[in-house]
């Protein structure tokens, strides 16, 4: 076994157990740095498929952002010391029931799906060919997506200002 | 065996399912929102699995993962105001206790 491979498995175990150990922990914040440990492998993929860019982005955004968001919102939120209630056994039993059949449903189609693989070259996904691609508008370009998503966060942003904004007293509500 | 796209896939795919289990069962607001998150991580291996073994010269796995990742940043923040007001009038986030509109 090459190198690449081992490390690929690792990988993919580190992804997984970070996951399952997540979503099962009954510790809420033990549960957010499991998260953290998962979004770092999945990371650690993208460097693994060459994709150093994304692998950047994830680790910016998610981690440095959305998990140590999440990690705000529990210490807001909640109790220290509280335990999450553990989930009815029949609820368990179901949700592991047809998460397993989905699951096995796809793993099936994947594995005997023949996937025209084409050989990826030596050439490297820069930087600048993100860059000048995003911002072009011609055949291929993503310029309107790009401002689409701009529009989007700007949206995000007001509607996050205003809803958890505190209700004004009376005097004051005619100003909103 | 050589590591191909079905293997990528696999890790996926089961990223996905252990996502949708966590949604499943918890009953808290703010696992529940990682739960989606590692289900939208899922989307994200896939994309660019795709991208990187059967659309290799192009693009378009790259920046569907980009926009993903930002809209899963907006969508996180705006979840979050929404648990902090919930957290404000119900004094909890579990899902049971914001009933006033059950009929």
């Amino acid at each position: 076994m090459e190198l690449k491979d081992l490390i690929f498995y690792l990988l993919g175990a580190w992804i997984l157990v970070t996951a399952l150990l997540s979503i099962t922990s009954k510790q809420i914040f033990r549960s957010a740095v499991y998260l953290l440990f998962c979004m770092m492998g999945v990371a650690g993929l993208y460097f693994w498929m060459n994709y150093e860019f994304i692998a950047a982005v994830q680790i910016v955004v998610y981690v440095g952002g959305i998990v140590v968001l999440i990690i705000f919102s529990i210490f807001l939120t909640q109790q220290v010391g509280h335990n999450l209630p553990s989930p009815k056994p029949t609820q368990r039993i179901f949700a592991g029931l047809a998460a397993m059949f989905a699951f096995l449903f796809f793993w099936a189609v994947i594995r005997q799906y023949d996937f025209a693989e084409i050989e990826t070259g030596s050439e490297e996904l820069s930087v600048r060919r993100i860059g000048e691609e995003m911002l072009k508008y011609q055949d291929g370009g993503f310029a309107l997506p790009f401002e689409v998503v701009s529009i989007l966060l700007l949206a995000a942003m007001i509607g996050c200002i205003v809803i958890a904004m505190k209700a004004k007293p009376e005097k004051t509500e005619s100003w909103l | 065996m050589e590591i191909g796209l079905t293997q990528i896939l696999f890790v996926s795919c089961a990223l996905f399912f252990i996502g949708v289990y966590g949604f499943l069962t918890r009953r808290n607001l703010i696992t529940m929102l990682m739960a989606i998150e590692l289900m939208l991580n899922a989307v994200n291996i896939n994309f660019i699995a795709f991208n990187k073994y059967v659309w290799a010269g192009r693009l378009d796995g790259v920046f569907f993962t980009i926009f993903v990742i930002a809209i899963a940043a907006a969508e996180a923040a705006v979840a979050i105001a929404i648990i902090i007001n919930i957290y404000r009038n119900y004094n909890s986030i579990d899902v049971e206790d914001a009933d006033v509109m059950k009929f």
